[in-house]
């Protein structure tokens, strides 16, 4: 089957194949960003702006809304890998860690 | 390209959806195909019903518009009784219990954990006694508010709750307004104090005098959410008060034709504002929505406005106030807007019992019984009720605001309404605001969406995350100074990130140095205003006190914050079916 994401509920979450999977108010932390100069940004998400799915593969992004904590700045992330579809036939999806340190795409 | 919400609603979208819904609702929750669920739970919202959050599945927030917030008599009950059957969710809230009403910051209702099964009855029995959900959420036309005693206000000018009523029967339903690009927020004010609000709506009527004849000033594009804080502008235009619905009707359908429907963000009419200006927004109005001229604005009356002024004249609706018939109304405090069924039901009983029966809702999340003679007074107030909902509280009880949170919705950051109640209890017993001041209104929003309308507080509370010993923490941005009047302001953020248990001890520390610092009888938002955000952020000291807060943790990863035992979302009931049994999981 295609994987079908989007946003919901005016941000707040990823949803993938019609289930709500990433939710807003998780702390993520990001190298290799430049929503500002810290070296590793701790960003609170407190919004979904966009999501997508990478053309290449099941992995499941999305642009956030929200601050690193560590230094104040605020702004919107490039593209975040949120987890992938891991069993095409039905849609199942996987989330990543959002403790561990991910990197952000364009 | 339109959104995908646009693109669900252009399927199914306004009064159709009811006819699925009860199907559903009769077929059970599983009925709903997996695939369709976000689009039935967008749709849905039309009706008032708002899928709660993660854990809790199946269970949906129920809100009911009351226009103006007015209940008429009976229809209070009709709400309590409503809620004690059908708002039991499968767990406490130590604060208040199980089964209360949420009065809002929009003179509506919510309702938590109603089960879908429920909805025809509920439906049935609001419907039977004239209350309605239809469009209280979606993307058309909201509960219309407005100063909360219209129609019994001895500070009226302009007679504005058959304004606000009118406006509500003619446009609620009507086809050509109940799908917009976007939610569609009115507010109609009639006093000369600025109850209503207006400059934080879409679309104010203001009251106004043109060649002596007493009619609306319009403004236009006001509204809080997601950082993009706007006052509604004027629009230089003046309606008597026959030709409101044609200028209301007229504004809509030029949201609906020109509001953003590719980018949801973007929809909201103060971003058209933004984009063409009052000027263009007039001739657009004039030109294409309107078929008679719109006479220029009239003279206005917001030199007058006290309604959260910033000069402690008239901060709220709390209290026992004559009206214009002779009689009295009695403003109850309800601290965070939320009030226990039995309260309800209780108050109910009095408004019949003393007064007409009729009950109103205010926008600071207050309820208010009207039509009291004079000699019904001490016996109405004699009772135990006011105690708990005083029209007499303490500054901090009465000036406590707080949005729903992550009890129920998703998009919020933090908890809110059982923090906001233990700041105000450690507030009220730990500091002295200084002697003059009756009125501090301190508003507790768990995200920027800002349904708790911190923007407009003394002291504005809203959700964000810190680290505290290296562990995420649930946190609060603190803004200062914000407030409506003839020239309303939004609070300056001065303070960010301070840890949720360090924000009674910054606020403590804060109305210290405003004694020690302020001129004589300089008022809050005055000293706010002449300092600079530095001077400020210095003033406020978040510190660790006694006060002890249970919900630092990351509350969102609950299936109920405050569920006893195993709170993780694995151990969550839900779904589960009408008799409240879970339901067999799909895996």
């Amino acid at each position: 089957m295609t994987t079908d994401v989007h946003q919901l509920d005016d941000g707040a979450w990823v949803s993938v194949n019609d289930s709500r999977e990433v939710n807003v108010s998780d702390l993520w932390l990001l190298a290799e960003h430049d929503l500002c100069g810290c070296e590793v940004a701790d960003f609170l998400a407190e919004g979904v702006v966009e999501v997508g799915v990478e053309p290449a593969g099941p992995a499941v992004q999305s642009r956030f809304a929200g601050r690193c904590i560590r230094c104040g700045a605020e702004g919107v992330t490039g593209w975040l890998t949120v987890g992938r579809v891991v069993d095409p036939a039905d849609g199942g999806f996987r989330g990543v860690d959002h403790e561990s340190i991910h990197l952000v795409d364009g | 390209m339109p959104s995908k919400v646009e693109n669900w609603k252009s399927e199914v979208y306004g009064a159709e959806i009811r006819e699925h819904l009860m199907r559903f609702a009769e077929e059970g929750w599983d009925a709903i195909p997996d695939e369709e669920h976000d689009a039935w739970f967008e749709r849905f919202k039309w009706w008032g019903l708002y899928h709660q959050r993660s854990g809790q599945e199946s269970f949906f927030m129920m809100r009911i518009g009351t226009p103006n917030g007015v209940l008429k008599p009976g229809q209070l009950r009709v709400v309590g009784e409503i809620a004690d059957e059908y708002a039991r969710g499968p767990a406490q809230n130590p604060e208040f219990g199980n089964a209360y009403c949420d009065w809002t910051t929009r003179q509506s209702i919510q309702l938590h954990w109603i089960k879908l099964e429920d909805v025809p009855e509920v439906f049935e029995k609001l419907e039977a006694n004239g209350l309605s959900t239809q469009q209280a959420c979606g993307d058309s036309w909201r509960n219309i508010v407005g100063c909360p005693v219209a129609g019994k206000d001895t500070h009226e000018h302009i007679e504005a709750w058959s304004v606000a009523e009118n406006l509500n029967e003619t446009f609620k339903g009507d086809e050509d307004h109940t799908n917009l690009p976007r939610k569609w927020k009115v507010s109609v004010t009639g006093c000369d104090q600025g109850c209503g609000q207006g400059d934080i709506n879409d679309l104010a009527f203001e009251p106004a005098e043109k060649d002596g004849e007493l009619g609306f000033n319009v403004r236009v594009g006001g509204g809080l959410a997601r950082k993009e804080a706007r006052f509604a502008r004027g629009i230089d235009v003046w309606v008597p008060r026959e030709q409101v619905p044609d200028v209301a009707g007229g504004m809509s359908a030029l949201f609906r034709e020109y509001g953003d429907r590719d980018n949801r963000f973007n929809a909201r009419i103060k971003f058209l504002m933004d984009e063409w200006g009052p000027e263009k927004m007039r001739r657009v109005l004039q030109e294409e929505f309107v078929d008679f001229e719109l006479p220029r604005a009239g003279e206005d009356m917001r030199e007058q406005y006290t309604y959260n002024a910033g000069d402690g004249q008239h901060g709220d609706h709390v209290g026992v106030h004559e009206q214009n018939d002779g009689n009295y109304y009695v403003g109850l405090n309800v601290l965070v807007g939320r009030m226990g069924v039995d309260g309800v039901l209780e108050l109910a009983d009095l408004a019949e019992e003393y007064g007409s029966g009729e009950a109103r809702l205010t926008q600071r999340q207050n309820i208010i019984v009207t039509d009291i003679p004079e000699e019904n007074l001490d016996p109405l107030l004699d009772h135990d009720l006011f105690e708990h909902y005083s029209p007499d509280p303490h500054p901090f009880m009465r000036g406590s605001i707080a949005c729903t949170g992550t009890e129920f919705c998703s998009l919020s950051i933090v908890e809110t309404k059982n923090r906001q109640v233990r700041y105000a209890r450690w507030l009220k017993e730990n500091v002295d605001l200084p002697a003059d001041i009756e009125d501090f209104h301190i508003h507790l929003s768990g995200c920027t969406a800002s349904c708790a309308q911190p923007q407009i507080a003394d002291i504005s509370l809203r959700g964000m995350k810190t680290r505290k010993d290296g562990e995420p923490v649930e946190a609060l941005d603190i803004g200062l100074g914000g407030g409506l009047g003839e020239n309303p302001r939004f609070a300056d953020w001065v303070e960010m990130r301070v840890a949720a248990d360090e924000v009674p001890g910054a606020i403590a520390n804060l109305v210290e140095n405003f004694e020690a610092e302020r001129a004589e009888d300089e008022s809050f938002r005055d000293f706010v205003e002449a300092r600079d955000e530095e001077t400020l952020a210095a003033l406020v000291e978040p510190e660790e006190t006694d006060y002890d807060d249970p919900y630092m943790h990351n509350t969102k990863q609950t299936w109920y914050p405050y569920a006893e035992g195993d709170d993780s979302l694995d151990a969550s009931p839900a779904p589960t079916d009408g008799s409240g049994d879970p339901l067999p999981s799909d895996d």
